[in-house]
């Protein structure tokens, strides 16, 4: 999931640097993601994963680093599985 | 009757707007200009001594700098583009007969090179970007402009096309974060002066559909933007009739706005509602401007 989230981060995070070179708990905003790439990357997240991120997750703090993305996408994968 | 349409009413009523037969595009009466004047005036008593650049732009920008902006990917149902009729003869015709039968006619307008202005400020950032890097004491505009906002309504408060007054500071963060709390700090003095009840509280702008709503939210958590609220047709909900902004460095960034010493500029501007201003003072103080307080006649220079 990590690798997946951070090929979406390369395609739509318009970072000024390679997204290989950032630790898992890295600040992506002071690594350069604005605001604009972040819902960008959001919204590729929702499609690569075919998950609907809720209002409570629609945050700076969701997108913060990969761990934090990777944290909010499990807690929406889960769920659909639960769901199923 | 719901409140909105109750102030509407009273305010065609005693003649103040002047009703077009569109919701949100109204005429306005001599003495609600007058009142728009007057307001003017007591914001240049609070800003004047600033010594801010003016600059008047008509209420239509450059499509290339409209594109640039960035606004469609944010409000891309406010905006207001100008279409004209480009064709020959023939087309002409084309468009008569269609006009006849009520049809479409609209649909074979050509997009023009200029966009109806959504915010005072838009013009502006181009236009200083073009001159080079900003003096080193940073750069302070003064501007105003009819706007357009796609966004009919019934409420007078939220009108299609209306003034806004901005003054627009760049500068280090810290010089235009400071500009941003001395207009706070002064908006709540002047209304104070002009007899209406304020708040201030953090905002976000309308941005649309869902990724809108996450830069809403981002808006909010990092306090970019405030609103000085005044209540006009509901005590509940309160207008919004005056914004401060800020920026960070997004706008230097993209217009290429730099300091003195090169780095990017950071951008914050306040923004007057004109027409809200002016109906939150009707709607407190009542339709008959000679039978407002004295306190708030003598505050817009109005002689007893």
């Amino acid at each position: 999931m990590k690798q997946k989230i951070r090929d979406i981060l390369g395609k739509h995070g318009g970072l000024p640097v390679p997204v290989e070179t950032l630790a898992d708990d890295a600040d992506l905003y002071a690594a350069g993601l604005s605001s604009f790439a972040s819902v960008q990357v959001m919204l590729g997240i929702e499609e690569a994963f075919d998950v609907e991120f809720p209002d409570n997750l629609l945050n700076r703090k969701s997108f913060q680093s990969v761990d934090a993305i990777t944290r909010a996408v499990s807690s929406l994968v889960g769920n659909a599985e639960a769901a199923e | 009757m719901d409140m909105q349409t109750s102030l509407l009413d009273r305010l065609f009523d005693s003649g103040l707007l002047i009703d077009t037969g569109v919701e949100g595009l109204y005429g306005r009466s001599g003495a609600f200009e007058d009142v728009i004047a007057r307001f003017e005036r007591l914001i240049d008593a609070f800003g004047g001594a600033d010594g801010a650049e003016a600059m008047r732009f008509p209420p239509g920008m450059n499509r290339a700098h409209f594109e640039t902006s960035g606004y469609m990917k944010s409000f891309p149902q406010l905006a207001g583009t100008v279409h004209s009729f480009c064709g020959g003869d023939a087309d002409h015709m084309n468009l008569l007969q269609c006009m006849e039968v009520n049809g479409d006619w609209t649909k074979d307008q050509k997009a023009t090179d200029i966009v109806l202005t959504p915010a005072a400020c838009y013009p502006l950032y181009p236009t200083i970007a073009k001159r080079g890097r900003l003096p080193a004491k940073g750069g302070l505009y003064d501007l105003q402009s009819y706007c357009f906002r796609h966004e009919p309504s019934n409420d007078p408060a939220r009108q299609q096309l209306f003034r806004m007054r901005e003054y627009v500071c760049m500068g280090t963060q810290e010089h235009v974060t400071e500009f941003r709390q001395t207009w706070m700090d002064r908006g709540l003095e002047m209304m104070a002066k002009v007899g209406l009840d304020v708040t201030i509280d953090v905002a976000n702008d309308p941005f649309f559909g869902r990724a809108g709503r996450m830069m809403a939210n981002n808006q909010r958590d990092q306090n970019l933007k405030f609103e000085l609220l005044i209540p006009v047709t509901s005590a509940a909900k309160p207008t919004a009739c005056m914004s401060f902004n800020y920026h960070q460095d997004a706008f230097g960034a993209k217009w290429g706005l730099n300091l003195e010493n090169g780095d990017v500029a950071h951008t914050a501007c306040v923004g007057f509602g004109l027409e809200r201003i002016a109906l939150a003072l009707f709607a407190r103080h009542g339709m008959d401007i000679a039978l407002w307080p004295a306190e708030v006649r003598k505050t817009l220079g109005y002689q007893d």
